[in-house]
């Protein structure tokens, strides 16, 4: 009996402990709901009455859905175009196992260990080169931004999927082959569907940093109708700082699109990361 | 036949290689040329070469000097308390406890807000809610605005990034934890070792793969860390908290000394390679075969 107690005071403590280390997120949602008076009376008590007033006028000084619709494209796109060329590019150095593939694989590799901001001064060089020179709007528009955020994410992309690769059997293409089917055939109908697992896990990854991403886009990006949700928060923030209430409803506004996405996606997030790391 | 098979070759690899090699190859590259010259960033401004002066330079710069040991003292604290931490989270949600999905649930989720917006909800922790919990409990000594205190500060950082950071390091700990054969820890048992010596002597030196994989995260993650740094400091006060990477942003973008800032941005890649490769290296040695 006492044996049974004692676990279930222990599940109760750990769900406890665990809904208190999110306590921030509480006093977030909280005093965005409170006016300035009641927010300084007590910033942790639960407001007294649910407005949605700071939401409306955040929604609105942040250009929130446009911001929302801009992220989303932005992340989506990239994400789709790193699987298909990561896949494809690392299938083939798996498959084609000569010194070529394997300068290509270490370059893609060793590359990882570059820092943003090493590279940032001079990419914006280059990308202003090309717009100036060969007339294509690399700076300022969202598919420059996807431009980059598909060369950034190469690396990582490739070297997951070919680590994965390695451990497909290659029975089932040659079988293909010999039934007169296509490179491009063999992998799209075949290969391709193998990978679903880390191709899950590519995607989680890319998802979760490129829509949380701040330096990059604001080079890129200096249009206002342009910015994604990382960049509307920093110009709303620096603008309304001394109204907290107002910012706490821009943060929930934020933060609300990864919590939904969390919700969904919970599981195949957690197994992604584990596996991305492990890799 | 082998003309066709270079074809396909090409027409699978070359795309991602030409983006590849125009966002990352080529500006690495020229990023180590800009290094050697003195530029403030327009176009119509000439261009000098100055050799190795911005590298002899920057080592008598005092503010990145002192950024780089703030950096440096940042990454170990920061390194231990995520481990720590995620490690402790891991072994909670391991002992089989009925609740134990919903609590990794709740502490991973920090983990997928964008360093700059938890940097945003917690300036406001830090700054109005902790001076208003200090004013109505009385509490002063520790609940005070931790964002005007360089070290306070610093430690504000550290718990930020720690809170964001934890939970993934937790979930590789599960992931290695659930690694660990039952039969192992039950021949343990069976000989007469107790939880402690359990967790010792067998988890911990079966869990060097995740080790070498959670210090490698977090290491290469607190040196470089910036959006939290930007959001919830700003490097202030009075630059007290300026780390490496905002450092050099504020060197190259908001001072126009492009030339100087690239020649950081070169030892900033030279120290994380460095510190990042003798740390898998050093781990990697003391990881066990099964």
């Amino acid at each position: 009996m006492s044996k049974v107690w004692s676990r279930r005071i222990l599940e109760v403590l750990l769900v406890v402990f665990a809904a208190a280390y999110l306590s921030p997120i509480y006093v977030m949602l909280v005093n965005s709901f409170k006016t300035r008076l009641e927010m300084y009376e007590n910033a942790l008590a639960l407001p007294s009455r649910l407005t949605f007033e700071f939401y409306a006028e955040a929604m609105k000084k942040m250009s929130f859905l446009t911001a929302f619709g801009n992220s989303l494209y932005v992340t989506l796109t990239s994400v789709v175009i790193v699987v298909i060329l990561a896949s494809m590019t690392a299938w083939m150095l798996v498959r084609t196992d000569n010194w070529v593939s394997r300068v290509i694989f270490l370059t893609f590799v060793s590359t990882m260990l570059i820092p943003f901001q090493t590279i940032m001064m001079p990419l914006m060089q280059v990308m202003d080169w090309i717009r100036s020179t060969l007339q294509i709007p690399m700076l300022n528009t969202h598919e420059g931004l996807i431009y980059m955020n598909v060369g950034f994410h190469a690396g990582m992309a490739v070297f997951l999927y070919h680590g994965f690769i390695k451990s497909v059997p290659i029975a089932l293409e040659e079988a293909a082959t010999l039934d007169g089917c296509s490179k491009f055939g063999v992998f799209w109908r075949i290969v391709f569907p193998m990978l679903r697992t880390i191709t899950v896990t590519v995607a989680i990854l890319d998802i979760i940093s490129m829509w949380n991403d701040y330096l990059l886009p604001s080079l890129v990006l200096s249009d206002k109708g342009l910015r994604t949700i990382p960049l509307s928060t920093f110009y709303f923030f620096g603008e309304f700082t001394i109204a907290w209430n107002l910012a706490m409803a821009g943060l929930t506004l934020a933060i609300i699109p990864v919590v939904i996405f969390y919700l969904f996606a919970q599981k195949n997030i957690i197994k992604g990361i584990a596996a991305g790391a492990v890799k | 036949m082998r003309m066709k098979n270079i074809a396909w070759y090409a027409l699978f690899t070359f795309p991602l290689l030409f983006i590849f090699t125009t966002v990352v190859i080529i500006p690495f590259v020229i990023g180590i040329a800009y290094s050697f010259i003195e530029w403030d960033g327009i176009p119509a401004n000439p261009k000098v070469f100055v050799g190795f002066e911005n590298y002899v330079a920057l080592f008598s710069d005092q503010r990145f000097l002192a950024s780089a040991g703030i950096t440096a003292l940042f990454t170990l604290l920061s390194l231990i308390a995520v481990n720590v931490l995620g490690l402790l989270f891991s072994l909670m949600v391991t002992s089989g406890l009925k609740t134990s999905n919903a609590a990794r649930t709740m502490l991973f989720m920090p983990n997928l807000i964008g360093g700059l917006i938890l940097g945003y909800i917690w300036q406001f922790i830090f700054t109005d809610a902790f001076k208003m919990i200090g004013e109505t409990t009385g509490w002063s000594g520790f609940f005070f605005n931790w964002l005007l205190d360089p070290q306070y500060a610093l430690i504000a950082l550290v718990v930020v990034f720690t809170w964001q950071m934890a939970g993934y390091t937790m979930v590789i700990y599960i992931a290695g934890i659930q690694g660990i054969p039952d039969d192992v820890l039950e021949a343990a048992w069976v000989d007469g070792a107790n939880a402690w010596q359990r967790l010792t002597r067998i988890k911990f030196p079966l869990l060097m793969p995740s080790f070498t994989i959670c210090l490698f995260l977090s290491l290469s993650g607190a040196f470089k860390i910036y959006d939290v740094n930007l959001s919830l400091t700003n490097g202030g006060p009075v630059n007290k908290t300026e780390m490496f990477a905002m450092n050099i942003f504020n060197e190259i973008f908001g001072y126009g000394n492009y030339g100087l800032g690239q020649a950081k941005a070169i030892v900033f890649f030279l120290i994380v390679a460095l510190i990042t490769l003798t740390q898998v290296i050093l781990t990697k040695r003391r990881e066990v075969q099964m």
